[in-house]
């Protein structure tokens, strides 16, 4: 029996390199011009999984991802760097959904896929920051959790050995599989693309990419049924759709409010030597030094 | 039925952590506008003075699960005797510290309890609700009010429907207050073994290396914050120069701490720590709603940025237009030569 371990990603906006046109002239955020990226800590599961793979041949890794069509960019992410194949989640139902919903249709998926032994993600994704979605995901499943995982230090078909990185320290934890591991980015950082699989993978697509492309490539499809990235819609998952999207998410948004600066009288100082010494003799007198 | 429930963690010295206390003094705060009770929740083994440390923060009953299984802290035991705990006492709000363990345990309950959660709250607040679409109104929910999408905007949050209201909280968000000295509560004791099974047992500690933070920023009276404008770990140098000078302890933006310039524990804003001191010297921090959330409550606020724009000019009492390693070595001169 093959080892397999599902990974779970999310393509999401880059808020780290918010610049100053991601506001728009109206305060709202501009989606435009945040460019799509792979969630960091995602990566960082993603080199766990391929560094089991590196050690137990038998092992296969799947890429799973819930998101828009154009999330299939990090499936083919992920096989450039040495995923086996990798899953699409897409559904328009699926929209809205919070922590507690998207956790939900991933189990559905991951379920799909037993047996399997290990499912790893990142801790937390930058659009939300929640860390939410993992532990949902193991109570879903039933299955236990090893959060903020740093190494795996010792792995066989029975059990597992990792080393959690805590704030005030480190915790080597036994955990009995399948179980579901989340990732710290103290862990090390994904591997790059490989070149080889760059070339194998590069025309895989989903069915619905595959609509859009102006060229047949169904022969090639034929030969390489690889290439074709499933994509699972609510009903492929048969899910509840009550459990879904808006429906299925208790936490609602009441307000959204652009952030508003309350301006201060801000005193300007130059970097001049007599600024900065009037400064600090400023400081100084008023006792907030000294 | 509808109290307010507090998670409220063990420490390794067996004491009950900061953060818990906080957020007791913020659960006591609404226990009040709702007029409902204050309840603690409690899971370890030989936690010391636990009735004479929690009533003093207006507690009404303590749920105290006394067993050597339950300490130190793994998921799925916890899981399980929360789960029944608030399945027979039905909370209306339940608060958990934002901290490794308050982020391991939280979502796992809620998904048990199909119930909402959001994570680091920067203010719990209560107020009603109008669902135009089904025209109902609701009274007295959790405002769980917190920065997101890359802090450009400040979402409020509300569970309308599901029960437990739940939400995280970092330390240092909320103020530690003792509410009455002479407030007595009861204990409730919880028997762990009856409620759990040998499957919650599935992850076991091998070993632990736990120490005290010997970062204190939280505390501190003077912060010397650095942002990815620092520029290099070198510079950063340059904080921990002018730190030592004034007596200071040096914080870090996010964007810092992910270059590699400080450590996390340095971190300041909402997903670090929040602080409070008499002087906040930001340098190269342009000042992101996250970061302002950890710090808009200091005294004094000096931004030293080569961009006069950058948005901490607007919260900052102080902005000097400049580079950090040209600046700082002259408030360095300057604070020694004008100081006696």
């Amino acid at each position: 029996m093959r080892f397999r371990i599902i990974v779970l990603a999310k393509q999401v906006p880059d808020t780290r390199n918010v610049g100053k046109d991601a506001m728009k002239a109206d305060g709202t955020v501009n989606r435009a011009a945040l460019p799509a990226i792979f969630n960091p800590e995602d990566l960082h599961a993603l080199e766990q999984a391929l560094s089991i793979k590196d050690k137990i041949p038998y092992a296969e890794v799947i890429l799973l991802t819930m998101g828009p069509t154009r999330a299939a960019e990090i499936i083919r992410e992920a096989m450039y760097r040495g995923a086996d194949h990798g899953f699409l989640i897409t559904d328009r139902k699926f929209a809205g959904s919070d922590t507690l919903a998207t956790s939900y249709a991933l189990s559905l998926a991951v379920k799909k896929l037993a047996p399997y032994h290990l499912v790893i993600s990142g801790r937390q994704a930058i659009d939300g920051d929640t860390a939410q979605v993992g532990p949902q995901t193991a109570e879903k499943l039933g299955i236990p959790q090893i959060t903020y995982a740093e190494e795996i230090l010792s792995l066989d078909a029975k059990k597992i050995i990792v080393k959690r990185r805590l704030e005030r320290g480190v915790e080597v934890v036994n955990s009995t599989l399948p179980a579901l591991i989340t990732v710290h980015n103290s862990a090390p950082p994904c591997r790059q693309r490989i070149g080889k699989l760059l070339m194998k993978y590069k025309h895989a697509r989903t069915v619905t990419e595959l609509q859009n492309e102006t060229k047949d490539y169904t022969e090639l499809y034929n030969e390489r049924p690889y290439l074709l990235i499933e994509e699972w819609s609510a009903e492929d998952l048969k899910a509840d759709t009550l459990n879904l999207g808006l429906s299925g998410s208790p936490t609602k948004v009441k307000k959204i409010e652009n952030v508003v600066f309350q301006h201060k009288e801000s005193k300007i100082l130059s970097n001049s030597d007599k600024d900065i010494e009037k400064l600090m003799q400023t400081l100084i007198s008023s006792h907030i030094i000294g | 039925m509808n109290n307010i429930f507090v998670y409220c963690e063990v420490t390794e010295e067996r004491s009950i952590a900061d953060v818990s206390l906080e957020l007791l003094s913020k659960g006591r705060k609404l226990a009040d506008d709702l007029k409902v009770k204050l309840e603690a929740v409690v899971m370890g083994h030989k936690v010391t003075k636990l009735e004479a440390l929690l009533y003093p923060f207006g507690v009404d009953v303590i749920h105290y699960a006394d067993d050597e299984k339950l300490f130190p802290y793994t998921t799925l035991p916890h899981t399980a005797v929360i789960i029944e705990l608030f399945k027979k006492e039905q909370p209306g709000i339940v608060l958990f510290g934002a901290t490794s363990i308050g982020r391991d345990l939280a979502p796992r309950v809620a998904s048990a309890l199909r119930c909402g959660l959001t994570a680091d709250c920067t203010s719990l607040e209560i107020g009603d609700h109008f669902d135009n679409k089904t025209q109902t109104e609701y009274k007295n929910l959790l405002y769980q009010i917190r920065p997101a999408f890359g802090g450009n905007i400040i979402a409020t949050i509300i569970n309308p429907e599901t029960r437990p209201q739940m939400a995280t909280v970092r330390e240092g968000v909320m103020k530690k207050e003792v509410y009455s000295v002479k407030y007595k509560g009861k204990l409730n004791k919880i028997d762990a073994k009856s409620i759990l099974k040998d499957d919650d047992f599935a992850v076991t500690i091998i070993e632990r290396h736990l120490e005290k933070s010997k970062i204190d920023i939280k505390n501190a009276q003077v912060v010397i914050a650095g942002g990815y404008g620092v520029g290099s770990k070198e510079n950063f140098q340059l904080l921990f120069d002018l730190a030592e000078v004034l007596g200071a302890q040096v914080g870090a933006s996010r964007a810092a701490v992910d270059a590699g310039f400080a450590e996390h524990e340095r971190q300041v804003g909402q997903t670090g720590v929040t602080v409070r001191p008499k002087l906040y010297i930001a340098c190269g921090i342009s000042g992101a709603v996250q970061h302002r959330a950890g710090m808009d409550q200091s005294a004094q606020i000096i931004s030293i940025n080569t961009d006069i724009n950058a948005p901490i000019s607007h919260i900052a009492d102080y902005t000097i237009t400049g580079n950090v390693a040209d600046v700082i070595p002259r408030m360095i001169k300057y604070y020694k030569k004008n100081s006696k």
